[in-house]
């Protein structure tokens, strides 16, 4: 299978601690990895490592076979290719719905306008937000603005989608929606990496489950494996955390 | 009521070219005010404790002293200290100028502190490299923050200007005092009726521009 994303003895510190230490991790195409961990544990730091928000002290980065180099000119470049959600939905809170979608492709790629909404139009169709097209962020729900920054990164086309904690802000009546837009894309196909607390989405979606304890991998297989057998003590605790 | 000596001679046009030189001042202080103002409150964010305390100095020291203070300060201080002569009319921009800066450089910093860089990382994670990210993201945010705030300056700034009579200006305000007293004997009134059209006058032209201000801060409001 093609591998998409290659992290080889990935180190991040800040100063002397360290965050993330000789992490090993490889994506396929059309995989959907899930990483959970307990708060602090660096996943969300692993994260922001691949799409070169953050500098690594050790290791390398690839996409598609190809190293990020955290210079500057290329990095727009690599980023193009990487679409990333965050847990605060940033949508552009001065530009509408269809004009937080289009303006990366009309302004980076150099798309047709025209095109690039009829594209938006259609991705907002399969989502249910066709008819807030001309609405402002700030007239959604937080659901909402959630489905629409998943969207407004698929305009990209990028090669692999970053999930960081996209529910963790939410109101728990709002999750539900956006994980569905998620299963649905993981349907597709599409190459993710999912960062999340939602350990019920993680066994759905999940082709391959990833736990991070203290900056390090500490047990990784599949979800039935991961849930019903884990390997070590650690995760076993982990998972126990979340049962009643 | 004293109205009638603003139909005598030119007078009315007299205390309107008054207004015009109020405005005139106010205008380019703001002009340059929103220039400097742009690259101190740049200058403000950038994490260097030297020009963070620099900065600061100056914004308070702008802000506590008294405009009039300051513009004594800088027409008859500066003349003899430096020896420079300037016309009562540089001084007076230059000392608005150096308020204006104060002013809006705090609105700036403050605008553009209110940017979450998740705004910088989500476009950037979307391709859009730095240049782009101000272009489109930042710097229209920055100006829809800014705008209503800056706008109120403008008002206030008009109508500081009337300070300017103190050192010789004929602004508005002066060329009332000057049609009062050349009409002492024949209306004594004047000073009611001088003095009301010169607060209609201020009105006319502050009431729109608060509007505006109004205005785009409802239709920015977010």
């Amino acid at each position: 299978m093609e591998e998409i994303l290659n992290i080889k003895n990935l180190t991040k510190a800040y100063d002397d601690i360290v965050v993330l230490e000789q992490v090993n991790l490889t994506v396929h195409k059309g995989e959907v990895v899930v990483i959970v961990g307990p708060s602090g544990c660096g996943k969300s730091t692993l994260l922001r490592c691949i799409n070169a928000f953050e500098e690594i002290r050790e290791g390398t980065v690839s996409l598609c076979g190809e190293t990020i180099n955290p210079c500057r000119e290329k990095l727009n470049k690599v980023r193009e290719r990487i679409g990333m959600v965050f847990q605060s939905y940033d949508l552009f809170p001065h530009k509408t719905v269809l004009q937080n979608m289009t303006l990366a492709p009309v302004k980076v790629k150099k798309a047709n306008k025209k095109d690039a909404e009829q594209e938006a139009l259609a991705l907002l169709e399969r989502i249910g937000l066709s008819t807030k097209k001309d609405s402002y962020p700030r007239q959604l729900s937080g659901g909402q603005k959630q489905r629409v920054a998943i969207v407004r990164a698929l305009m990209m086309h990028p090669e692999v989608l970053l999930l960081d904690e996209i529910t963790a802000a939410l109101d728990p009546e709002m999750v539900r929606e956006v994980l569905d837009v998620v299963i649905n894309l993981a349907k597709e196909g599409r190459t993710m990496v999912i960062v999340t607390h939602e350990l019920a989405f993680a066994r759905a979606v999940a082709d391959r489950m990833v736990f991070i304890d203290c900056g390090r991998i500490v047990e990784e297989g599949t979800p039935e494996e991961f849930f019903e057998n884990p390997k070590t003590d650690r995760l076993r605790k982990f998972l126990d955390s979340f049962s009643y | 009521m004293g109205f009638e000596v603003l139909f005598k001679g030119s007078n009315m046009l007299r205390l309107l070219s008054g207004l015009g030189v109020a405005l005139r001042i106010s205008l380019v202080s703001v002009l340059i005010s929103i220039g400097a103002g742009l690259v101190l409150g740049s200058l403000m964010t950038v994490k260097k404790p030297v020009i963070n305390v620099l900065s600061k100095i100056y914004l308070e020291f702008f802000r506590i002293m008294p405009q009039m203070v300051l513009l004594f300060l800088v027409y008859f201080g500066t003349t003899k200290v430096l020896g420079v002569n300037m016309s009562a009319e540089t001084a007076s921009v230059i000392v608005f100028s150096l308020w204006g800066t104060a002013e809006m450089s705090d609105l700036v910093r403050g605008a553009l502190k209110g940017i979450p860089t998740a705004q910088y990382e989500s476009s950037y994670a979307l391709g859009l490299n730095v240049r782009q990210t101000y272009i489109h993201i930042i710097i229209p945010q920055i100006i829809r923050r800014m705008l209503p705030l800056s706008i109120n300056l403008v008002t206030r700034m008009i109508k500081t200007t009337g300070i300017v009579m103190m050192i010789g200006i004929v602004e508005i305000l002066k060329v009332g005092q000057q049609i009062i007293e050349a009409n002492r004997k024949t209306s004594p009134d004047a000073a009611f009726g001088v003095f009301a059209t010169i607060f209609v006058l201020y009105f006319l032209v502050c009431w729109p521009i608060s509007i505006l201000s109004k205005h785009l801060e409802k239709k920015w409001e977010s």
